[in-house]
C-alpha cells in the first residue's frame, strides 16, 4: 500500500456528496431538444469506511442501480461529487480512473449477460489482470488460484460461461472483481437471480472474501432480508433519494421512515405461524414517475401518515441517536426526546426545507466553496453498458 | 371417499433429447379442492413448471412421453385429446405465468385479449363481453379499469400487467387457477399486493390454486398444502404447518435453513446446500438428493417411496429412509432447524 493511500485511510473510502444524476429526455429530428429529465439519483450523500459494508435498498426504479454505476464511475454524475481516499474522481477521464478502477470493482446481477459466451473463463477472468499490466505468465497461475477461491474447480479455466449453472457463472463474476485486488466491490443485486439455497452459498462466500481480503461492498438488492445479512449500514432508496439510512440491525427493530415500515411489512415471514399473526398493512400503489416526482417528501403519495406539510416541503434527513438518519416529517419508533435531540445532517439534500420533525428550524449550513460544484456544461455520453471482457 | 376437484396421481413426464431420455417428472401424485392453495417448491430444473404445464397440456410435443393420471373434476386431462383441451385450458383450468410482458401480446389492447378469451368460450356480445373484463380489471385492483382496458401492456407497469393476467385468469371463473412464480418479477411492495388478491380469491371458495415458487415466505403467507419437489420428484409433501414445523426430508431443512432471515438476528454463517442439483440426463441412482446429503447412508441407494413416515400425521408424507426420531435430531442446527455442513464440494 502506497503511502498516499495509508494516510488517507483515516478519512472514508468512498465518499459522495449531494450526487446527483438526471437522464435527459429527448424529443425532436434535427434538433436534439431536452424536454425533461428522469430524476434517476436526486442529492444523495452516502460514505463507506474501509471494511465496511453498506446495503442500498429499494423498489426498481428508485435510482439503486445507477447510483452504483456512479461510484464505480460507469456514469458520470451530473452534479455534486464523489471521492475515493479523498481523491475527487467525480470528473476523472478514462485514463485518470485507471488506478481507481483496481481498486474498486463491480459485480452485476444478471450472470448470463455480464460473462462474454464466447471466451473461456481463463480469459474472462485473466483480463483484468492483464489489462492493469501482470505479467502474461504469471496470470494462469493466479486466475487458477482465484477460481478455486472462490469455489470453482481449477482445471475448469478452459470452460465457457453456458457450461456452468447461474450460481457458479456468478462465482465466475466475483473471481472478475477479484482480479485486481480490489479494496472495495460495488455488488448489484449479486444474488438476486439465484436459487435460495444458491444464494446462501453466495453470500457465506462473499462474507469469507471480505474477511480475508479486508474488502468492503457496496451492496444493491431489492430484498430487505438478504441486505440484512451483509451490510453494517442500510441506506434505504426512494424516487432517486435516501429516505433512511441506519446501522443494519436498527433498521428491522427501528424503522423511523414510513416507507421503511411499508416495505418491512411487505416481506412475508417465512414462518406460518408468526406470518399470521402479524399484523400487516399492504402499501398501494406504485412508485410514481421519476419524470416528474411528486413536491415535497416524494414518498407522500402513497404516505399513511402524510399531511399538507408533506405535500410542500421536502424534509431534510434528520440525525437521531447512533447515527440513524431518516428524511420524514413524522418519524415513527422515535420518542419525543428523540425527536427533540435530532439535528440536522449535512447529508441532507440541498433542496431539502429546513423545518426539523419536532417543529424547529434548522436552516442547512452554507456550503462552503468548492464543495459542491456545477458539472462543466458537457454532452451526455452514452456508456450505458460497460463493455463486458 | 369424496372426490377432489383435481387428482393427479403419479405423473411422470419424460423428453427425449440428443443425450438421452430426461426424466422431468417422476411419480408426482397430490390432490387439489377447491377454496384451497397448494404450493409447490423447488429450486430451478426441479420439475415443479413442467408438472404444472403437463396439466394443461403445455408440454405436449412430439419428444415428449407421459405417464399417470390427472383427473379434473373425474376428467382425464393426459390423455384427453387437444379438442378436448381446448374446451378446458382457459375454463376450467387458467394459468398465470412469472413474467406478464412475454406471455401478453404486445399489439393488442388488453381488455380486447381479455375478451378474446372470454369469447373463445362463451356466445356473448363483444361489448358485454368488454363490460366483463373492465369489471375483471376493477375487482384485481386496476385503477380506472375502464380507461385502462383500452391500453397496451408496455403502457402498464409490472405489477398492473401481473394484475391484467389475474384478470384474464379469471375471466371465466376457473376451477383450478395455476400460478406459475406469479410475484417473483415483482417488487416485495407490488408482490404483497398480488397476493392479498390471491388471499380474496382463495376466500370467495370458488377455485382452487396450485402456486408454485422457490420463495419459502410467499409460501407461508398463502399455501395451505406444500409440496417440495427436488431433481423431478416430490421429496416431500404435507400441510404449511407440517413442513414448517417438522420437516421430514433433508432437503426441505436445507430450504428452511438458507432463508434469510429479515426478522431474526442473523445468523454469523448461513447454512447453505452444499453442492449443485444433479443433471437429469444421468440423475444419481436411488434417492436424487444423496451425493448433497450429509446424512447419506447404504440404504439411499434404494429408492425411498414417497409415503407417510409420521405415525401421527398420515397426510405427511416424505422421501427419506431415516428413523423418524434420528430426523428431528438431526435436522437442529445451532437451535433451528438446517442441513448439517457436509463435506461435498461444489
Amino acid at each position: 500500500m502506497s503511502a498516499a493511500a495509508a494516510a488517507a485511510e483515516s478519512g472514508p473510502l468512498l465518499e459522495a456528496e449531494h450526487v446527483k444524476l438526471y437522464f435527459p429526455i429527448k424529443a425532436g429530428v434535427l434538433i436534439d431538444r431536452t424536454v425533461g429529465n428522469v430524476h434517476a439519483v436526486d442529492d444523495v450523500s452516502l460514505a463507506l469506511s474501509e471494511g465496511e459494508t453498506l446495503g442500498i435498498v429499494g423498489e426498481s426504479g428508485c435510482g439503486k442501480s445507477t447510483f452504483a454505476r456512479c461510484l464505480v464511475r460507469l456514469l458520470e454524475p451530473n452534479e455534486g461529487s464523489l471521492r475515493f481516499r479523498g481523491q475527487d474522481i467525480t470528473h476523472l477521464g478514462r485514463r485518470d480512473l485507471d488506478p481507481v478502477r483496481r481498486e474498486v470493482q463491480l459485480v452485476f446481477q444478471d450472470p448470463v449477460s455480464s460473462l462474454n459466451p464466447r471466451k473461456r473463463v481463463g480469459q474472462i477472468v485473466g483480463t483484468p489482470m492483464r489489462l492493469h499490466g501482470m505479467d502474461r505468465d504469471k496470470v494462469q497461475g493466479r486466475v487458477r488460484e482465484l477460481l478455486a477461491r472462490v469455489g470453482l474447480n481449477p482445471e475448469h479455466v478452459n470452460r465457457f460461461p453456458h457450461e456452468f449453472s447461474g450460481g457458479q457463472r456468478q462465482r465466475i463474476g466475483i473471481a472478475r472483481a477479484l482480479a485486481v485486488d480490489p479494496r472495495l466491490i460495488v455488488l448489484d443485486e449479486p444474488v438476486s437471480a439465484l436459487d435460495v439455497s444458491i444464494q446462501a452459498q453466495v453470500i457465506n462466500l462473499l462474507d469469507d472474501l471480505q474477511d480475508d481480503f479486508g474488502l468492503s461492498y457496496v451492496f444493491i438488492a431489492h430484498d430487505l432480508s438478504v441486505v440484512r445479512h451483509v451490510s453494517d449500514w442500510i441506506a434505504v432508496m426512494y424516487l432517486g433519494k435516501v429516505m433512511e439510512l441506519s446501522p443494519a440491525k436498527e433498521l428491522y427493530t427501528k424503522p423511523i421512515h414510513p416507507y421503511t415500515d411499508a416495505l418491512l411489512a411487505a416481506i412475508p415471514i417465512p414462518d406460518p405461524v408468526e406470518n399470521r399473526a402479524r399484523k400487516r398493512t399492504v402499501m398501494g400503489g406504485e412508485p410514481p414517475n421519476p419524470i416528474n416526482p411528486p413536491s415535497g417528501c416524494r414518498f407522500h403519495t402513497r404516505c399513511p401518515r402524510a399531511t399538507e406539510v408533506c405535500r410542500t416541503l421536502e424534509p431534510p434527513l434528520a440525525e437521531y441517536p447512533a447515527g440513524h438518519l431518516a428524511a420524514c416529517h413524522h418519524p415513527l419508533s422515535v420518542g419525543v426526546e428523540e425527536i427533540a435531540g435530532a439535528t440536522r445532517s449535512r447529508q441532507s439534500p440541498l433542496s431539502a426545507g429546513s423545518l426539523m420533525p419536532d417543529g424547529k428550524e434548522s436552516p442547512a449550513e452554507p456550503v462552503e466553496a468548492g464543495t459542491v460544484e456545477a458539472a462543466p456544461e458537457r454532452r451526455w455520453q452514452r456508456r450505458r453498458r460497460p463493455r463486458v471482457s | 371417499m369424496p372426490e377432489h376437484l383435481l387428482d393427479v396421481e403419479n405423473l411422470q413426464v419424460s423428453f427425449a433429447t440428443e443425450d438421452g431420455l430426461v426424466r422431468a417428472v417422476d411419480e408426482v401424485s397430490f390432490t387439489l379442492d377447491r377454496g384451497e392453495v397448494v404450493a409447490i417448491v423447488g429450486e430451478s430444473g426441479s420439475g415443479k413448471s413442467v408438472s404444472v404445464m403437463t396439466l394443461m397440456g403445455l408440454t405436449r410435443s412430439p419428444n415428449s412421453r407421459f405417464g399417470g393420471s390427472a383427473r379434473l373434476k373425474g376428467r382425464e386431462l393426459i390423455s384427453a385429446s387437444e379438442h378436448e383441451l381446448e374446451g378446458i385450458r382457459g375454463k376450467e383450468i387458467a394459468m398465470i405465468f412469472q413474467d406478464p410482458i412475454s406471455s401478453l401480446s404486445p399489439v393488442h389492447r388488453i381488455g380486447d385479449q381479455i375478451v378474446e378469451q372470454i369469447r373463445a368460450h362463451e356466445e356473448i356480445s363483444k361489448a358485454a363481453a368488454f363490460d366483463r373484463a373492465v369489471e375483471l380489471m376493477e375487482r384485481v385492483g386496476i385503477p380506472r379499469a375502464a380507461d385502462r382496458a383500452r391500453s397496451y401492456p408496455h403502457e402498464f407497469s409490472g405489477g398492473m400487467r401481473q394484475r391484467a393476467m389475474i384478470a384474464m385468469a379469471l375471466s371465466l371463473s376457473p376451477s383450478v387457477l395455476i400460478a406459475d412464480e406469479p410475484t417473483t418479477a415483482l417488487d416485495v411492495t407490488i408482490q404483497a399486493q398480488i397476493l392479498e388478491e390471491f388471499k380474496q380469491l382463495r376466500a370467495t371458495g370458488d377455485s382452487g390454486v396450485i402456486f408454485v415458487t422457490h420463495d419459502l415466505g410467499v409460501v407461508a403467507d398463502i399455501a395451505d398444502r406444500v409440496l417440495v419437489m427436488y431433481a423431478g420428484r416430490v421429496v416431500e409433501q404435507g400441510t404449511l404447518d407440517q413442513i414448517f414445523y417438522d420437516p421430514q426430508h433433508p432437503y426441505t431443512w436445507g430450504l428452511l435453513g438458507s432463508i434469510t432471515r429479515m426478522d431474526r438476528e442473523p445468523p454469523r454463517r448461513l447454512p447453505a446446500i452444499p453442492g449443485l442439483p444433479p443433471s437429469m440426463v444421468n440423475p444419481p441412482a436411488g434417492c436424487h438428493f444423496r451425493p448433497r446429503c450429509p446424512h447419506e447412508f447404504a440404504r439411499c441407494a434404494e429408492v425411498p417411496a414417497l409415503e407417510s413416515r409420521v405415525p401421527e400425521a398420515p397426510g405427511h408424507s416424505d422421501r427419506c429412509w431415516l428413523e423418524l426420531a434420528e430426523k428431528r435430531k438431526r435436522r437442529v442446527i445451532n437451535g433451528r432447524i438446517g442441513l448439517a455442513e457436509g463435506t461435498v464440494i461444489a
